[in-house]
């Protein structure tokens, strides 16, 4: 149950997109999220749409692993689209009693229904593709100027690699306790609120005892590693910006200006 | 009748996802009232899963787990009585401790089965008593206990329930020699005391020798062999085959054997073994 949580998974491969510089992907995320809410009408959606495919198929990732991963979100998109389609004014073109469908809010709950999927499909092929430890290397290298402001950039990158790396140790823990717990007769699913709150004081309590002494156990290691902090730091493997990189980012950018325009006026 | 047992068992983990892995594949096994079953495996053989079916933690993916000829499953509401029934110790329980006394800790499966007040004070020392823990750790905190206590404090919490059938997965994991033989000798108190059946499960051959008087042996999500432990280790070379080493006695005989000494190399605990060697020597 709890093993079915695709946040921050990773899915190591060798394609096109898994290969790509993390800080050009990392960027390249950031500038399809900015599109994407400056897209409008149908040309710009149907350039970003064909982007995303093309991404998409590029990383050989199974289709699967994105529905599963969009799955949660189905409530969400519904409610969004079922507001859309009811509360926008327009041409109609059905009513019946209170409600009332109008042809723009057909087309604008479409519009963000596809946002809201193409938003979270582009945020998931980013961690799909990226290994969080490239992730963290990418945003400590991109953050790197606020060094200069004294904002400890290192540190919190160090910290975000922890976190991510730590989340599906703590799940799987969480899982075993649970299991633990239930042999002992626990009984999660039931009950109203207040019940079910209070059966997951024998879940809470083991874990947090577990990841207080896995945090006491990862810094001794670090410290028995002399690890102190970004100063004079070297590493292991060196983020390389290759020319394909450029070439990527630079066609993205320049799409992504155009459909920026475009949006803007209202293709 | 069987107390438990299991028919056509098999499970797959994360099925249609690319990490599916079959982890039991058509497993059959029965465990008789009062008996010490041991069970054992390379890691990744598939035993922990097995474990967690035999008190419905795990829904079978195929075959059908029996409680007293019942299937477990035959009315999903009812899958968390079992757990009454069949009490599971995980690996390193000690880490599902979260009370503030040990003594309240070992009653929180007791209150769950909706035994009255009264009677839980009794159940939690005399469970305390058969794990071996002296009585004044009571009102201490789980967390102040050493290592091996806390894994007995655990193991009492399961004992409290009563269970008709004890399920062990490995616990004696990261214990030294001496820890091990405690918690082992205390099962074995148990066992005897109640009269309960019990489930070993262990890659550790040398504990499994010692005490079961039954052994199935797992073999990639296989059920590989079954019967007496003199039996199974007189198949020593197939058991290293199997990624298992033979307990130090039954090696020390077959060396014996390998250099000329006809010894009969199905002994597999030391005081047999003594007298084997003592034997040829005449």
């Amino acid at each position: 149950m709890l093993k079915d949580i695709t946040l921050g998974q990773y899915f190591p491969g060798n394609s096109v997109v898994h290969r790509l510089d993390p800080r050009a992907k990392l960027i390249l995320t950031f500038i399809y999220i900015i599109a994407l809410f400056l897209a409008s009408g149908f040309l710009t959606y149907a350039v970003m749409l064909a982007w995303l495919v093309l991404a998409v198929s590029l990383s050989r990732i199974p289709l699967r692993m994105f529905l599963k991963g969009l799955r949660p979100l189905l409530f969400i998109v519904i409610l969004t689209g079922l507001l859309n389609v009811f509360y926008t004014d327009g041409r109609v073109l059905a009513q019946w009693w209170i409600f009332r469908i109008t042809l723009e809010g057909l087309l604008m709950a479409v519009r963000m229904i596809m946002r809201i999927l193409m938003l979270v499909t582009g945020t998931f092929l980013l961690t799909y593709t990226t290994s969080p430890l490239q992730l963290t290397d990418a945003l400590e290298r991109l953050l790197g100027p606020l060094k200069r402001i004294r904002v400890p950039v290192h540190e919190l990158a160090m910290m975000m690699t922890i976190a991510l790396r730590f989340i599906p140790t703590l799940i799987e823990e969480a899982d075993k306790i649970m299991n633990a717990q239930r042999a002992r007769g626990a009984d999660f699913d039931s009950g109203n609120i207040i019940r079910r709150a209070r059966a997951l004081v024998p879940l809470l309590v083991p874990l947090f005892v577990s990841a207080f002494r896995r945090a006491e156990d990862l810094a001794v290691a670090m410290e028995s590693r002399c690890y102190h902090g970004g100063e004079g730091r070297t590493r292991m493997r060196v983020l390389a910006f290759r020319a394909a990189d450029a070439a990527i980012l630079a066609a993205f950018l320049a799409i992504s200006a155009g459909v920026g325009v475009l949006g803007v006026v209202g293709f | 009748m069987p107390i438990l047992q299991a028919e056509h068992l098999s499970y797959t983990y994360g099925a249609g996802t690319p990490f599916e892995r079959q982890a039991l594949d058509d497993v059959s096994l029965s465990l008789e009232e009062g008996e010490f079953l041991g069970i054992i495996g390379h890691t990744g053989s598939g035993k922990s899963t097995l474990a967690q079916h035999l008190n419905g933690l795990l829904r079978p993916t195929a075959g059908r787990v029996l409680f007293r000829g019942r299937d477990i499953w035959a009315n999903p509401r009812d899958a968390r009585k079992i757990r009454f029934s069949v009490g599971l110790v995980f690996q390193y329980p000690e880490y599902q401790l979260f009370e503030e006394t040990v003594a309240r800790d070992i009653a929180f499966g007791p209150r769950n089965m909706g035994v009255p007040d009264a009677e839980i004070g009794e159940r939690v020392a005399q469970s305390m008593a058969l794990a071996g823990l002296s009585s004044d750790l009571a009102d201490k905190s789980p967390f102040e206990l050493s290592g091996g206590q806390r894994r007995r404090a655990a193991i009492a919490g399961v004992i409290a329930m009563a269970p008709d059938v004890l399920v062990l997965d490995e616990p004696t994991a990261g214990l030294d020699p001496q820890g091990r033989r405690e918690i082992l000798d205390h099962i074995r108190l148990y066992h005897e005391t109640r009269g309960s059946a019990v489930v070993l499960v262990s890659h550790n051959m040398e504990d499994i020798a010692r005490y079961a008087s039954r052994i199935a042996v797992l073999k990639r999500a296989r059920l590989w062999m079954e019967g007496a432990p003199r039996d199974i280790f007189s198949r020593a070379g197939e058991l290293e085959e199997a990624g298992l080493s033979p307990p130090p006695v039954t090696r020390v005989m077959q060396a014996l054997r390998d250099k000329g000494l006809p010894v009969d190399t199905s002994v597999y605990a030391i005081e047999p073994a003594a007298q084997e060697i003592l034997r040829m020597r005449g």
